[in-house]
């Protein structure tokens, strides 16, 4: 996708304009050279593996958030559907479906169960893009809304108790849920396969389909993209939906990893999704941002956070030093545009 | 020639203000239909209804014969309608070739993008065009005359039947304008039915096959262009009541005011370059700065205002360097500014006229942070009475007066504090005739009064009437400054058409 504001307009690159254009790798690169030498086990496969299965919490989070971001909009919503979500799959497989016609009890198998639970997750955040289309309402006020009811939702289910044990039973035929976010492939924890997908389908949408190019336009510049005949509205309601999907994909990676679902599961978890995108080059304003920025964002944050667990850094420390971390990335960037705008004003007045 | 779309009767009200009384309008297969019309005339109005953006509130559109419902852009595209708008509809973070194949791809709709097609019929397009823009380029980094031609490229990736145009030349070179003149007569021959909106007349009559003239929301005047002169334009459109005589009372220009200093800046997404301008404006005159969009010349207003930061040069307020300091530091020192756009950037749609006049210096209302309403009230019903605003009281809804008193009412709330330089853009802009003449000899009054007043504008007739002295933008760069006395529309007209770098010819 183009990069309006990160090309600039003619040469004059200085070492640093590459380092400001380069800057969350950098970071990226830096922490891990940072906790490398400060953390002795650090650089160990086994501890990478498990870094990588926060990272893709964060990560299927931000892949959702950065559509929503790129026509311009917020969604505060999604660490409650992911909370929600994992209560419903808890539901499911322990209390299965009554139904009351048949005076029996139906038990959805696990796969079903993911299944209804993210389209679940998608009819939740539909809701959010139909409040703000059709009732206009703004997306920080409709997905905050959502962010309640949700929560509320999954305190609702069990009256704030956890649903423990979710393995299901082989009488009902719905064991198998650990496998999703505790299970390994090839050697490799299965949320990270699951990312990588959710990655690569994200980068493809947006790259090289006709919805994602109009997911920019909206986000460009809305007007222009309603009198060039697209629909935004059906646009909009589309990217909460996606991020509505992914909220509940992380729901159920949660309960699953943990094989229970705790109704306050997921608290926050926004926060760091849209301080992944923000890092990952992305603009609130929309319009700008890439997949593959917002993938190293949450590697960032994430990676920032494991390691300072691991050299000990205390909690309220860490809180501390991300939202440093958080506010210099946007002051980096309206640097980089800053000079940009000097190289531009040069240029033309030769 | 066969009839493509016929405008029956078309009405159009917002609110209280009737945009169009009654309007029939056709478009034949293979003519260029010029429509000709002062700004709020009602012509982009017209053809927003046509292309779908707006629903008209009466009348109906015919088809080929059949009555249709054109409810949004993509129900018009469908029917084969495109436009070129007039404000630039594109995305600044988009390429030139995701621009042009915003809505569907070369093939048509297709859930997959093919870029490389893409880009290949973009740089075909554009090659029509006569252009070698990089379809990779970021729009936001291209001039304002290269988003017009991608803009242009667009309309023509639809392949209309119905292709309006929308004052498509004003950021346009004059070569670049016999390009579009040359793809128009191709799409002539190919049986597309053009219609044609600009505010150069000599342009229109050269591209034209008919001319039809709306003032105040109705047809005052349909013609073939070849009967059709510049004179019979102009007295068409202005009217008896329009017509302004020159009000100007060459005034003598006291001490500079307000000086602009070698200002450059570059040009961004959807705001135009400034290069090396330098003007200085007196005391008790009106200067009247003309140039087409994307001249430069709000930017020019902007800059002295405090809204833009120039790049290079400064701006002197008395003798003050004030470049540096921001609006409200600079209006206490005397300078304020009434935008074009009013409703976007003038009005408070939730308060009453009083409180849209009392904003601009609240401190003068107040005793230690308490507002006075007695106070308020009564400045600002001085203010109503002085300008003649027509309101049903000063509590009255800001949304439920004319475009004309709205606009007596936002230069009100600039002289509420007693400037010494008050700034207009385009103050005539979506004002009816009658109250422009008004606002006008208001105008003329506060120079008289002894203060500077700047205004822009994009009508030569106007800067001749209203002006002591004028100056000419093109390019974002001054290309004529004399007094409105020794002024001609073509010289006007030419220096405004002239490209940044040549040295005009300013001999009348």
């Amino acid at each position: 996708m183009a990069e309006a504001s990160i090309e600039p307009a003619s040469g004059g690159q200085s070492a640093l304009a590459l380092l400001l254009r380069f800057r969350t790798v950098i970071a990226l690169v830096a922490v891990i050279v940072f906790f490398a030498a400060a953390a002795p086990n650090f650089l160990s496969v086994s501890n990478f593996l498990i870094m990588f299965k926060h990272v893709a919490i964060v990560a299927i989070l931000a892949v959702g958030m950065t559509f929503v971001i790129l026509t311009g909009g917020v969604d505060l919503s999604v660490g409650s559907i992911a909370g929600l979500s994992g209560m419903v799959a808890g539901a499911l497989l322990l209390n299965g479906v009554p139904i009351v016609a048949l005076g029996v009890v139906a038990y959805p198998s696990a796969a079903l169960t993911v299944l209804m639970v993210l389209v679940l997750g998608g009819l939740l955040g539909l809701c959010n893009g139909i409040l703000i289309t059709r009732f206009r309402v703004a997306p920080f006020i409709a997905t905050l809304g959502m962010l309640y009811m949700a929560r509320g939702g999954a305190l609702l289910m069990s009256n704030g108790a956890t649903f423990p044990n979710l393995v299901g039973s082989a009488d009902y035929g719905n064991e198998g849920f650990p496998w999703l976010g505790a299970g390994m492939l090839l050697g490799v924890p299965v949320p990270v396969w699951i990312l990588a997908l959710v990655a690569l389908l994200a980068a493809f949408v947006t790259g090289r389909t006709a919805f994602g190019r109009r997911v920019y336009a909206v986000g460009g510049n809305e007007r222009a993209a309603l009198l060039s005949g697209v629909r935004t509205n059906r646009v909009k309601c589309a990217v909460y939906a996606i991020s509505g999907t992914t909220a509940a994909l992380v729901g159920l990676l949660v309960a699953s990893d943990l094989v229970a679902a705790h109704p306050a599961s997921g608290e926050t978890f926004e926060l760091s999704a849209i301080a992944a995108v923000v890092l990952g080059g992305a603009s609130l304003n929309g319009g700008r941002g890439t997949i593959g920025g917002t993938l190293i964002g949450a590697c960032v944050i994430s990676i920032l956070g494991d390691g300072m667990v691991m050299v000990g850094v205390s909690e309220f420390w860490q809180m501390v030093i991300k939202g440093i971390v958080i506010i210099a990335a946007v002051v980096l960037d309206q640097m980089q545009r800053r000079m940009y705008r000097r190289f531009a004003l040069e240029a033309q007045l030769g | 020639m066969t009839e493509l779309l016929r405008a029956a009767g078309i009405e159009m009200r917002y609110g209280a203000t009737h945009a169009l009384k009654g309007v029939d309008f056709v478009v034949e297969t293979g003519k260029v239909a010029v429509l000709i019309g002062e700004n709020g005339a009602g012509k982009s109005t017209l053809m927003r209804i046509i292309a779908g953006v707006e629903t008209p509130t009466g009348g109906e559109l015919l088809l080929d014969g059949e009555p249709v419902r054109l409810g949004s852009v993509r129900e018009a595209a469908r029917a084969g309608i495109g436009m070129v708008h007039q404000e630039l509809n594109l995305c600044p973070n988009l390429t030139v070739a995701e621009n042009i194949f915003l809505a569907h791809g070369p093939q048509g709709e297709t859930a997959l993008l093919d870029k490389a097609a893409e880009r290949a019929a973009a740089r075909d397009l554009l090659a029509r065009l006569g252009q070698s823009i990089d379809p990779d380029r970021p729009v936001g980094a291209l001039s304002i005359g290269e988003q017009q031609i991608v803009e242009i490229a667009k309309a023509l990736a639809e392949k209309c039947r119905i292709l309006i145009f929308d004052e498509p030349t004003s950021a346009l070179s004059e070569a670049e304008v016999e390009i579009l003149f040359k793809v128009i007569a191709d799409l002539k021959a190919g049986g597309v039915g053009v219609v044609y909106i600009s505010h150069r007349l000599e342009e229109l009559l050269r591209v034209g096959d008919t001319v039809t003239i709306l003032r105040d929301g109705r047809i005052v005047a349909h013609r073939n262009a070849a009967e059709a002169s510049v004179n019979w334009i102009v007295e068409q459109m202005l009217g008896e009541e329009g017509q302004l005589g020159r009000i100007a009372a060459h005034r003598v220009e006291g001490p500079p005011v307000l000086s602009i200093e070698h200002v450059s800046r570059a040009r961004d997404a959807g705001s135009a370059a400034l290069d090396d301008v330098s003007l200085s404006i007196g005391t008790g005159a009106v200067v009247a700065i003309y140039g087409l969009l994307g001249s430069g010349r709000t930017e020019l207003l902007e800059t002295a205002f405090g809204a833009r930061r120039p790049g290079a040069g400064r701006v002197l307020l008395r003798g003050e360097d004030v470049t540096r300091l921001s609006i409200a530091d600079r209006a206490v020192r005397g300078v304020h500014f009434v935008s074009e756009d009013r409703k976007a950037q003038g009005l408070f749609a939730n308060l009453s006229v009083r409180g849209n006049m009392a904003l601009s210096d609240l401190a003068r209302y107040a005793t230690r942070g308490l507002l006075s309403q007695v106070r308020e009230e009564r400045e600002v019903g001085a203010m109503i009475a002085r300008l003649g605003v027509k309101t049903a009281s000063a509590e009255a809804a800001i949304g439920s007066l004319s475009g004309g008193n709205q606009q007596k009412a936002l230069i009100g709330r600039a002289l509420l504090p007693g400037p010494a330089a008050l700034l207009l853009d385009e103050p005539s802009r979506g004002v009816d005739v009658g109250a422009r003449a008004e606002i006008f000899a208001t105008i003329a009054q506060l120079a008289d009064d002894g203060l500077a007043v700047v205004l822009t504008t994009s009508d030569v007739i106007e800067a001749l009437a209203v002006a002591d002295r004028i100056v000419v933008m093109s390019g974002g760069r001054v290309t004529l400054d004399m007094p409105a006395a020794q002024a001609t529309e073509t010289m006007l007209i030419r220096a405004a058409n002239a490209q940044a770098g040549a040295v005009p010819e300013i001999t009348g």
